[in-house]
């Protein structure tokens, strides 16, 4: 891929974290730099891993392919490699690729001399990972209660987690990540309608700006959270429905067994009903 | 104004974690798996549940063992149900009974003091229909109750009305007016995990015999017309299952599927043989006793008490953790028993439900 004219501008050495001038370079268009090269490493491993458990398993089907953690009565120690030990090294292959990730983000917006906003922005999505995959199995006390890796497989796995609790969508930390995600799809819906219409004005007419922008939610809902806003409530929106949802399987097993709808008992027990029930 | 915020930033954190301590369990969790590994499928405990299950489900001492002299009808007189049956084991029974259903009031409780023979006393009436479905419960039911069967005790736990009973709901539809016809719903109750489904699910599944059954069998509609108010009662059941065995969803279900019973547990086919069992005992047991009973007795309704799973389970999947307790009394299990006078129960199809096109009843409550 050719380089554009003013990209070389940007490709400065430095701004690494480990390794130095080592790995300090492009290839093609991609920064590898030491993370680069690691999140290459775990990624081929974890993926050829996965091949691997696929060969020892029944199917084919890119569908039904299915690696499963270990048993429960393993708890928290090494199963063998056939019995669930092949999950625990692909997830480790998992975590160290997301983070390294995570890491080459930091040196690019080291490089670039930008906020770390990207890398602190996909840690949440590892967090949501990590939690379902180790916090949790660690509180509970066993790895089998981490989900398989599997298309299928692992929403059976969804399915039957949130059936241990009843109804799941009496989880409040459920209730609260599934309002976040809606109002994040609600506020991109917003944000992207009204570039574009300032963006896109009728034939012969100049594009519009962001008074513009301002001035329609101001006349529309009375205030205009503004240019610089919108991207912040966006980015605390996303990330903070990652967070809830990282909360809302925690909380479901370590510091709840029971059915959802009962959590809500201590409402239904609240003084104020005065017997109604 | 930066100081009024933090303010109100720290209340609503302290406001937070009250409620987090102390509405929420905490580790260890004991896992039960269901299912094979990775599937989700496992019951989850903390101790504290265990603890509070095994306090309320303690088998009571037995008397000892004894079978001797002759049949009880020759000994006593108007015996109507175990006259075969030793006067030796008649009377350890019968003691036996009082302990398990009446130990505060005695044998007056059911007997007339001095006149074991008279039935004017309607707990006495009550008493041995209860033994005769008790034995039919033992004999006729195995499919559900195996070989550990119940007895008095399984359900009364040394009160003369057992604590897990139910009766009828107000009639659904008494909507007024502009409002939306009442369907029993919104009335929290811990049989339903205290959601919003509706609080009488037994009427329509444990006393009728409605359609549980909700999904169709084919990917695409071929008329199945079973409403989403259809399906909230079957979810009510469903949640009473649960909270009556402890238990959730996982232990019959592979949620990928509900109604398929190649993937479910061999505890749905148990369930499955007991709401025949149940609609039995409700219909043919409980309902003729109704005028039996005194007013205060009855429901709201007016209607007798009734059985459902959490009358013997009481919150574990085994009553009494499986304590095979009737084995201790050969009477209850039908040994010398002379009427049983249950009425054959409903016979199991030869072909499991799932394969049949659900039959629909619009009429449902």
């Amino acid at each position: 891929m050719a380089m554009l004219t003013f990209e070389k501008k940007y490709r400065v050495p430095g701004g690494t974290l480990l390794g130095g001038d080592l790995f300090d370079y492009w290839v093609g268009p991609f920064y590898v730099g030491f993370f680069g090269v690691t999140a290459a490493f775990f990624s081929i491993l974890g993926t050829a891993l996965i091949i691997y458990g696929a060969s020892q398993g029944t199917t084919w089907n890119i569908w039904q392919i299915n690696i499963v953690p270990p048993d429960v009565s393993y708890g928290l120690g090494f199963a063998p490699l056939a019995k669930g030990g092949l999950w625990q090294v692909i997830t480790i292959c998992a975590l160290g690729a997301f983070v390294s990730w995570a890491l080459r983000e930091v040196e690019i917006s080291r490089k670039l001399g930008i906020g770390l906003h990207v890398p602190f922005a996909f840690s949440f999505a590892i967090f949501a990972y990590f939690s379902l995959e180790v916090i949790r199995p660690i509180l509970m006390g066993a790895w089998g209660v981490a989900f398989p890796y599997g298309i299928m497989s692992h929403l059976d796995w969804v399915s039957n987690t949130g059936y241990q609790y009843l109804n799941f969508e009496y989880n409040p930390a459920h209730m609260i990540a599934v309002t976040l995600f809606f109002t994040t799809t609600f506020a991109l819906a917003l944000h992207g309608s009204l570039v574009l219409s300032a963006l896109n004005p009728a034939q012969g007419e100049d594009v519009k700006t962001a008074e513009h922008e301002d001035t329609f939610f101001r006349d529309f809902i009375g205030y205009s959270i503004g240019t610089l806003g919108i991207h912040r409530l966006g980015l605390f929106l996303a990330l903070a429905a990652v967070f809830f949802s990282a909360v809302c399987i925690i909380i479901s097993g370590p510091f709840w067994t029971a059915g959802w709808p009962e959590w809500w008992s201590w409402w239904l027990n609240m003084p104020i009903w005065s017997g109604a029930h | 104004m930066r100081a009024a915020l933090s303010g109100a930033a720290l209340l609503g954190a302290f406001a937070i974690s009250l409620v987090a301590v102390l509405t929420f369990t905490r580790p260890p969790i004991n896992i039960v798996a269901t299912g094979n590994p990775g599937t989700g499928m496992q019951l989850n405990y903390v101790p504290k549940q265990v603890a509070a299950a095994l306090a309320i489900n303690q088998v009571p001492a037995a008397l000892p063992p004894i079978d001797a002299g002759p049949p009880a009808s020759t000994v006593y007189k108007n015996v109507q149900v175990l006259g075969n049956v030793s006067s030796g084991a008649f009377t350890r029974l019968m003691v036996s009974m009082t302990n398990w259903v009446a130990p505060q009031q005695g044998c007056n409780y059911c007997h007339v003091a001095g006149n074991f023979a008279d039935d004017s006393k309607y707990t006495k009436v009550i008493a041995r229909r209860m033994l005769q479905m008790t034995i039919a419960v033992n004999t006729k039911y195995t499919n559900h109750v195996g070989n550990v069967g119940v007895t008095c005790y399984t359900c009364h736990r040394g009160a003369p009305m057992p604590s897990q009973i139910w009766f009828t709901g107000a009639t659904p539809g008494s909507g007024a007016g502009l409002l939306e016809t009442s369907m029993g719903k919104n009335l929290p109750a811990l049989a339903i995990n205290n959601s919003s489904l509706p609080s009488d699910p037994f009427t329509p599944f444990l006393l009728n015999h409605e359609n549980i059954r909700d999904q169709g069998t084919t990917a695409l509609p071929s008329g199945n017309t079973q409403s989403i108010k259809q399906t909230d009662w079957t979810y009510a059941l469903m949640m009473h299952y649960s909270q009556a065995l402890g238990v959730n969803c996982a232990f019959c279900h592979n949620s990928q599927a509900f109604s398929d019973w190649s993937e479910s547990t061999p505890q749905r086919l148990t369930a499955f043989y007991a709401e025949a069992m149940l609609r039995d005992l409700n219909t043919n047991y409980m309902v003729p006793l109704t005028s039996t009973f005194p007013a205060g007795q009855r429901g709201p309704m007016g209607d007798v008490a009734k059985i459902n799973c959490a009358t013997c389970h009481q919150g574990v999947y085994k009553p009494l953790f499986g304590a095979a307790m009737a084995a201790q009394f050969p009477p209850l299990l039908g040994v010398g028993a002379s009427a049983t006078a249950a009425v054959t129960p409903i016979a199991m199809p030869s072909v499991m439900p799932n394969s049949s096109i659900p039959t629909t009843d619009s009429t449902k409550p």
